[in-house]
């Protein structure tokens, strides 16, 4: 993988603007197409294409393992949690209508916590799962494909 | 718009052939990807953004990378199959035949009167301005109005990447373990 030097170069130019194409797909879900679940994979696309110009071992220098596991983990959570936090806050499961000063206020902040947890959830899960296939083999020559 | 569709649908059947004749199991996933990559596009000319940027992201994108990952660790031909194809092309037809002669009944593609748009589609479009403040209906139905079923979603891949890491696992400290 060494030898790509176009390769390694573009994909390094592309970094940024793919995270920050999942960070805008992200907080603008509510106005356009997208939202946490796309903006989690291209998330993880990005950390995917780190480790396929870098290497595993670079990608779990930059997010550790527990980092990951966490991650997953944590967005689950937030998105359960939100519907805990709506009952003890006294309407039903996941009705966001108390959140806000007025219902429809409320229905917007409950939207984008929801959609933050998909996101943190999808793209940690996405990467561990890579993570967890690709470190298995060592680098492969073109040759062996 | 029909020469749109007839393109992209010549070009999803031509990749699904060469999928099915192929036995390099690295061009098949290739071809997989541009399968989706297709079907983003139909989904574009549906209008069905959302769904086409799910499909162009996970379908072409991400699950592509994933199956290479696999593929590393396998090998690399598909191994000639030593049964008779016949049977499965029999069951093949006859449920395709089948499915063919089950869409004779549907209604046409964005007929007023479908259970679709006169059902509770309507009411989403009409309402979710209004109850949730957010322009795109697709986010407020799957967030809000249909938050359950996302949850659920969610929870899908979390078990997922559980499983994989149960399986399969993450990389040991450098300790020559493994």
């Amino acid at each position: 993988m060494h030898h790509h030097l176009i390769l390694r170069v573009v994909a390094k130019l592309l970094l940024p603007f793919i995270l920050l194409f999942g960070l805008y797909v992200q907080w603008h879900g509510d106005y356009g197409p997208g939202g946490g679940f796309q903006a989690g994979v291209i998330f993880a696309v990005g950390f995917i294409l780190y480790a396929l110009i870098c290497g595993v071992e670079a990608l779990t220098r930059v997010v550790p393992q527990a980092v990951l596991i966490a991650g997953m983990s944590l967005g689950l959570l937030l998105y359960a949690g939100t519907g805990v936090t709506s009952m003890l806050l006294g309407v039903g499961y996941l009705d966001y209508s108390k959140f806000g000063s007025d219902p429809v206020h409320g229905q917007e902040w409950g939207i984008l916590i929801v959609e933050l947890g998909v996101g943190i959830a999808v793209a940690c899960a996405m990467t561990a799962i890579f993570v967890a296939f690709a470190h298995r083999e060592p680098d492969l020559d073109d040759k062996d494909w | 718009m029909i020469a749109v569709d007839l393109i992209l649908f010549v070009f999803l059947i031509l990749t699904a052939l060469a999928i099915v004749r192929l036995r390099n199991l690295f061009a098949i996933t290739m071809l997989a990807g541009l399968f989706s990559l297709l079907a983003a596009g139909l989904f574009m000319t549906l209008d069905a953004v959302d769904v086409a940027f799910t499909e162009a992201a996970v379908g072409a994108g991400i699950s592509t990378v994933l199956m290479l990952g696999a593929l590393a660790l396998t090998a690399r031909e598909e191994k000639p199959s030593a049964h008779s194809v016949t049977l499965p092309l029999i069951c093949c037809l006859v449920t395709g035949a089948a499915l063919i002669y089950g869409t004779l009944d549907m209604p046409f593609f964005g007929h007023p009167g479908t259970p679709v748009q006169t059902h509770v589609g309507g009411a989403y479009l009409v309402r979710a301005g209004a109850e949730t403040g957010v322009p795109n209906v697709v986010t407020a139905v799957l967030a809000s109005y249909r938050g359950y079923d996302t949850l659920g979603e969610v929870t899908v891949i979390f078990v997922a990447a559980i499983s994989v890491l149960l399986l399969i696992g993450f990389p040991r400290r450098k300790d020559g373990g493994e």
